[in-house]
């Protein structure tokens, strides 16, 4: 299992664990976490997992690469950020235990 | 020429049609609500078929979930650009006397990216937790200045109403005159055979006219501070103030009929859902929290928008079927949100469905619908406000579809309403 905090919109944090070799985006879905919607499925398709990476973790999850279809999605997305990503873009591996998401106050 | 029969079709003969005769493009199909049946057996014996010829010439239908997911994710190879013909079945710019309007819907990267980005603020979630308060002000007006008791059309008084006062509030346009974006949200998606315009001159006609007069207002607006409805947003914007003419007019018109049809008919389509299933009425009587969910299970189950085009830019497989350069491609929503393979029972209208955003009524990829948000605020709302004031919306007779490929619309649904 691996340890994620999301951090919501008025500042409350979960932290919750997810089997390794899923996505950020069941980690917030199986755990109840509010906020994200993940209505395509996980396919990187519709936007609404968008989370902003903690700072100190951005480097390690790896930015958004300019041409790609997550990059393509989130350009529409409010308040994306030079720290945006789609939580189901996100593999939940040993390397990631203790990462720290935030998530918008309302996904579209 | 006619372009269709009128003559019903009944379950039998449906399903004596050689499968690769079936031509799901035929507009009766879907305002005789038959179309389902075509399209269960699609699903079920060729998901992806080609129509060799038809009164739009040859398709192909994709019809399930995961193939449609599969090339409106695809835009590289899929393209929805307007000269290759658009994003319906129907070819932009086919018909003569049409006029050759460009929209970014009907646009590749980059400039569809550009364009859409410059008129998103609009409906994004920050701008519509500002807006809430006054649809759900007109909503309320809408609702308690309805008989109680007596029949009368719920298309007209209610939904055709809501969607038009949140359309005319987004663009700021003249309150009085808001009955002008119904008729050229209708006027724009018509064809000559729908009765709705005479013919392609005539619609040209009142087209140039919503230009002209939007014109007007855009002049106003560009020499005034900018603010936040959409034609402020057009005038003031760099990649958007100096279109040109058509992309000007096309660009309004994909706003009043996104706006404006297919929340209009989810709104009634809501209505005759919880009356065919009476059990899942009670259940939201019971429990008004179930709205959440209702929502989006609504705009699974009405689909407004049956189908999305795309044109293949390259040889591409699909479902082990060859596509090749040229061709057009259709991707029944309509079809992949009755797929059982993805959707638990999903034939039958549940309220309460565990996954309910799960369906493809506002398409994915680059150009998922850009007012998702605002639809499902117009249906919590007029809910959250019907909840309130009526036991029932009483279907009293049967309901009149509109005679159109493209837009799942019910024209008329008569209606008694229960006090609560």
């Amino acid at each position: 299992m691996v340890k994620v905090t999301f951090v919501s919109s008025d500042g409350t944090r979960r932290e919750v664990e997810i089997a390794e070799g899923e996505t950020a985006r069941e980690a917030a879905l199986f755990n109840g976490v509010p906020g994200i919607d993940g209505d395509c499925g996980g396919a990187c398709a519709c936007a609404t997992c968008h989370v902003h990476v903690d700072p100190a973790w951005i480097e390690k999850v790896g930015r958004l690469k300019e041409g790609e279809a997550e990059a393509e999605l989130l350009q529409f997305a409010e308040g994306a950020s030079e720290y945006s990503r789609l939580a189901c873009q996100i593999p939940m591996e040993a390397a990631m235990e203790g990462l720290v998401l935030h998530v918008p106050a309302q996904q579209y | 020429m006619s372009i269709d029969t009128m003559e019903l079709d009944t379950a039998e003969k449906i399903a004596a049609i050689p499968i690769d005769e079936i031509d799901v493009s035929r507009p009766s199909l879907f305002q005789q609500d038959t179309i389902g049946l075509f399209f269960d057996r699609l699903r079920k014996e060729k998901p992806v078929h080609y129509c060799r010829e038809s009164h739009v010439g040859p398709f192909w239908s994709i019809t399930k979930f995961d193939d449609i997911m599969a090339v409106d994710t695809n835009h590289k190879v899929f393209s929805s650009e307007a000269k290759l013909g658009g994003i319906a079945i129907q070819d932009m710019h086919s018909v003569e006397g049409a006029l050759e309007l460009e929209m970014f819907i009907a646009m590749d990267p980059p400039k569809h990216d550009q364009q859409r980005k410059a008129v998103t603020p609009a409906v994004a979630p920050s701008n519509l937790l500002l807006l809430e308060p006054t649809i759900r002000e007109r909503a309320c007006q809408i609702l308690d200045d309805l008989p109680i008791g007596e029949e009368f059309d719920w298309v007209d008084k209610v939904s055709i109403e809501l969607t038009t006062m949140t359309l005319a509030t987004l663009f700021d346009f003249p309150w009085e005159e808001r009955r002008k974006l119904t008729r050229w949200s209708d006027v724009t998606t018509a064809a000559p055979e729908t009765g709705i315009v005479a013919s392609y001159e005539a619609r040209r006609e009142e087209l140039i006219e919503c230009a002209m007069y939007f014109k007007g207002l855009w002049d106003q607006r560009v020499n005034e501070p900018p603010r936040n409805d959409l034609i402020s947003i057009m005038a003031h914007s760099p990649v958007t103030k100096d279109m040109p003419f058509l992309e000007f007019l096309g660009n309004l018109l994909l706003l009043i009929v996104g706006g404006n049809d297919t929340t209009r008919n989810s709104i009634s389509g809501g209505v005759l859902a919880l009356n065919q299933n009476p059990d899942e009425y009670r259940k939201l009587n019971d429990d008004r929290s179930l709205i959440a969910s209702m929502v989006p299970e609504i705009i699974r189950w009405q689909t407004p928008l049956t189908h999305m085009r795309r044109t293949a830019l390259q040889d591409w497989e699909i479902g082990g079927k060859q596509i090749k350069k040229g061709d057009k491609v259709v991707m029944w929503y309509l079809s992949g949100n009755r797929d059982e393979t993805v959707i638990d029972q999903a034939d039958r209208f549940i309220i309460d469905r565990k996954n309910p955003r799960h369906h493809l009524s506002f398409g994915y990829g680059i150009h998922r619908c850009m007012g998702n948000r605002l639809a499902e605020l117009q249906l919590r709302i007029i809910w959250e406000e019907i909840h309130k004031r009526f036991a029932k919306v009483e279907v009293t007779g049967e309901p009149e579809r509109l005679y159109s490929t493209l837009v799942r619309g019910i024209t008329k649904l008569p209606v008694r309403l229960h006090a609560r």
